[in-house]
């Protein structure tokens, strides 16, 4: 537990040692506060909630997490310290589910710097606060999806741009799984349990359940499913490609 | 054989259709510096890497202080301090921080931490360079970060690959001084591949080629095994060598007598004993009978790069046991 904490905390400081912490939440604030503006029509609603707000999320996130969770293994492997680390005294589990949380609370961190956007909500008007919370859950639930997306295929590679493309690619599968343009692309001639399955994959159809305030234990079981599988995949991958 | 520290058993690792290690077995025992030869490719580090934990052994196995590496792979790495060929170390990371966290994850308690890295910042001397990021240290800063990190916990067991590589011949003599130092309360494994290490810290050395253990013994053994053990190298004018060389090879226990230039007009004669035999003593009674102006005599202890080739090349000819 002590040495998960430890590795925790070196990757947590890792992301502030480079410029990639600064210019990673900078990105994400000015484009977070654009969409909701411009695309979300923010002030022309006329209502004192941050509906436009989270909406975007999926797509800022779909090329955002990747760029967080790309270094993670990528970067060990490239440098050596893979064989640092892991002759350390620290299981592959403790190592993988430290870095997947660092990332995470990384993460939570450049969300939590939204924090205007509500204060604004509340100067304009009295917006449902628990309905905000319910957002700001969702949202960081979301970002956990993606991130384990993006750490587990940096396992694969020891190219940082490659695990970056790859995992954007495969995120954006999840995104846009449930849109009516892919599921009438099968609903013609695929059977209707697989249009429920590819359909029952989206991230968007889940993650609007949980920011409109219904936490339903299927979106639950969802995420963290999801979550387990990759970090279980992650821990396969990088004992499979220890020795090349 | 004292109590043995590494007990490496039948231990095997492919790579698809490679075989990079073919069952070797040895054992370590407390206060010996093994030294591990062989020519690149040989095995070496891919060994050390599944006695490190980080490889798994695709047969056999390896105990460390009782605990095998296979079942028990966390208590093993508790008990190494082990240096990765390369020396990797975070390069964002300063060399203190570093240490810093090595020491959380091998669990040293936060009060003991500070002397903990501190000996070993002490031990390697790394004082002057703590505070900076490691990308921005020198070749041997870094070598020397990433022995600081394996004497951290003050191990039982060491394994270093290729410690001495890349630092300049000062730093050389202070990490062997160091790795002697040690020597007799842990066990302790370096790989190298340069010979005169062997001389200088090891007590023992096994030699790897192809996969596999060749060869096992002393440094005086391998140096046994040399056509120049016991040769002896003599010096004189040019004038008196014909003479000289011709009343030598005559002499009882020679086998051959080679000439090379010894500068200045000199001659360097070459006297090659025939195996077992000493002739050093002999053969200074024939240079004072004849009164030959000797300006050098040495007896050789023999060349390791010699038995090196002729082990690596023609597997298992001469060894000393194997």
């Amino acid at each position: 537990m002590r040495e998960t904490l430890a590795v925790f905390r070196r990757e947590f400081a890792a992301y502030f040692a480079t410029p990639l912490a600064y210019v990673f939440i900078v990105i994400f604030l000015v484009l977070a506060g654009a969409v909701t503006f411009f695309l979300g029509n923010f002030f022309a609603r006329g209502q004192a909630d941050l509906e436009p707000f989270f909406m975007f999320h999926p797509w800022l996130y779909l090329f955002l997490i990747p760029a967080i969770g790309m270094r993670l293994w990528a970067e060990e492997r490239k440098s050596g310290t893979i064989e640092l680390l892991l002759t350390l005294p620290i299981s592959l589990t403790g190592a993988v589910i430290a870095k997947y949380l660092a990332a995470w609370a990384f993460a939570g961190v450049a969300l939590a710097l939204t924090f205007p956007f509500w204060i604004t909500v509340n100067y304009l008007g009295s917006p449902d606060n628990g309905a905000i919370l319910a957002g700001y859950m969702g949202s960081f639930v979301l970002a956990g999806a993606y991130l384990a997306i993006g750490v587990c295929l940096s396992a694969l590679t020891r190219n940082q741009v490659i695990a970056f493309v790859v995992a954007c690619a495969v995120c954006f599968i999840f995104t846009v799984s449930g849109t009516s343009v892919v599921l009438n692309f099968f609903s013609g001639w695929a059977p209707r349990l697989m249009v429920d399955t590819i359909a029952s994959f989206s991230f968007m159809t889940h993650y609007q359940a949980i920011t409109r305030g219904v936490i339903d234990l299927r979106d639950v079981v969802f995420f963290g499913s999801l979550v387990a599988f990759c970090l279980y995949a992650n821990v396969v991958i990088v004992e499979w490609k220890k020795g090349g | 054989m004292a109590e043995p520290m590494i007990e490496i058993d039948n231990l095997g690792k492919r790579f698809g259709a490679i075989v990079a290690v073919d069952g070797i077995s040895l054992k370590v025992a407390r206060g010996e510096v093994l030294g591990f030869l062989g020519p690149n490719g040989a095995g070496k580090s891919t060994t050390m890497k599944m006695v490190a934990g980080f490889l798994s052994p695709t047969s056999g196995t390896a105990r460390v202080c009782g605990f095998d590496v296979v079942e028990h792979p966390i208590e093993v790495k508790r008990r190494i301090g082990y240096l990765p060929e390369g020396a990797p170390a975070y390069p964002d990371m300063t060399a203190e921080g570093f240490l810093r966290f090595c020491a959380d994850v091998r669990g040293i308690a936060a009060g003991e931490r500070a002397a903990r890295v501190g000996r070993a910042v002490e031990l390697t001397q790394l004082a002057s360079v703590l505070y900076q990021p490691i990308e921005t240290l020198s070749k041997g800063f870094k070598r020397r970060v990433g022995l600081a990190q394996a004497l951290l916990h003050d191990p039982e067991v060491l394994i270093l690959d290729e410690p001495t590589d890349g630092l300049d011949p000062n730093q050389k003599h202070e990490v062997r001084g160091l790795i002697r130092a040690m020597a007799a309360e842990k066990a302790i494994v370096i790989s190298t591949h340069i010979l005169e290490e062997v001389d200088a810290v090891c007590s023992r050395a096994v030699v790897i080629a192809g996969g596999k253990l060749v060869a096992d013994g002393t440094p005086a053994e391998y140096e046994a095994l040399s056509r120049h053990h016991n040769a002896v190298s003599v010096t004189l004018p040019a004038a008196r060598s014909a003479e000289a060389r011709d009343a030598i090879k005559s002499m009882a226990g020679v086998a051959d007598v080679e000439l090379a230039d010894g500068g200045e007009g000199r001659v360097r004669l070459v006297v090659m004993p025939k195996r077992g035999q000493e002739i050093a003593q002999t053969l200074r009674g024939l240079c004072a009978d004849k009164d030959w102006p000797i300006s050098e005599f040495h007896v050789e202890r023999g060349k390791l790069d010699d038995v090196f080739r002729a082990i690596t090349t023609a597997k298992g000819k001469e060894q000393p046991h194997a």
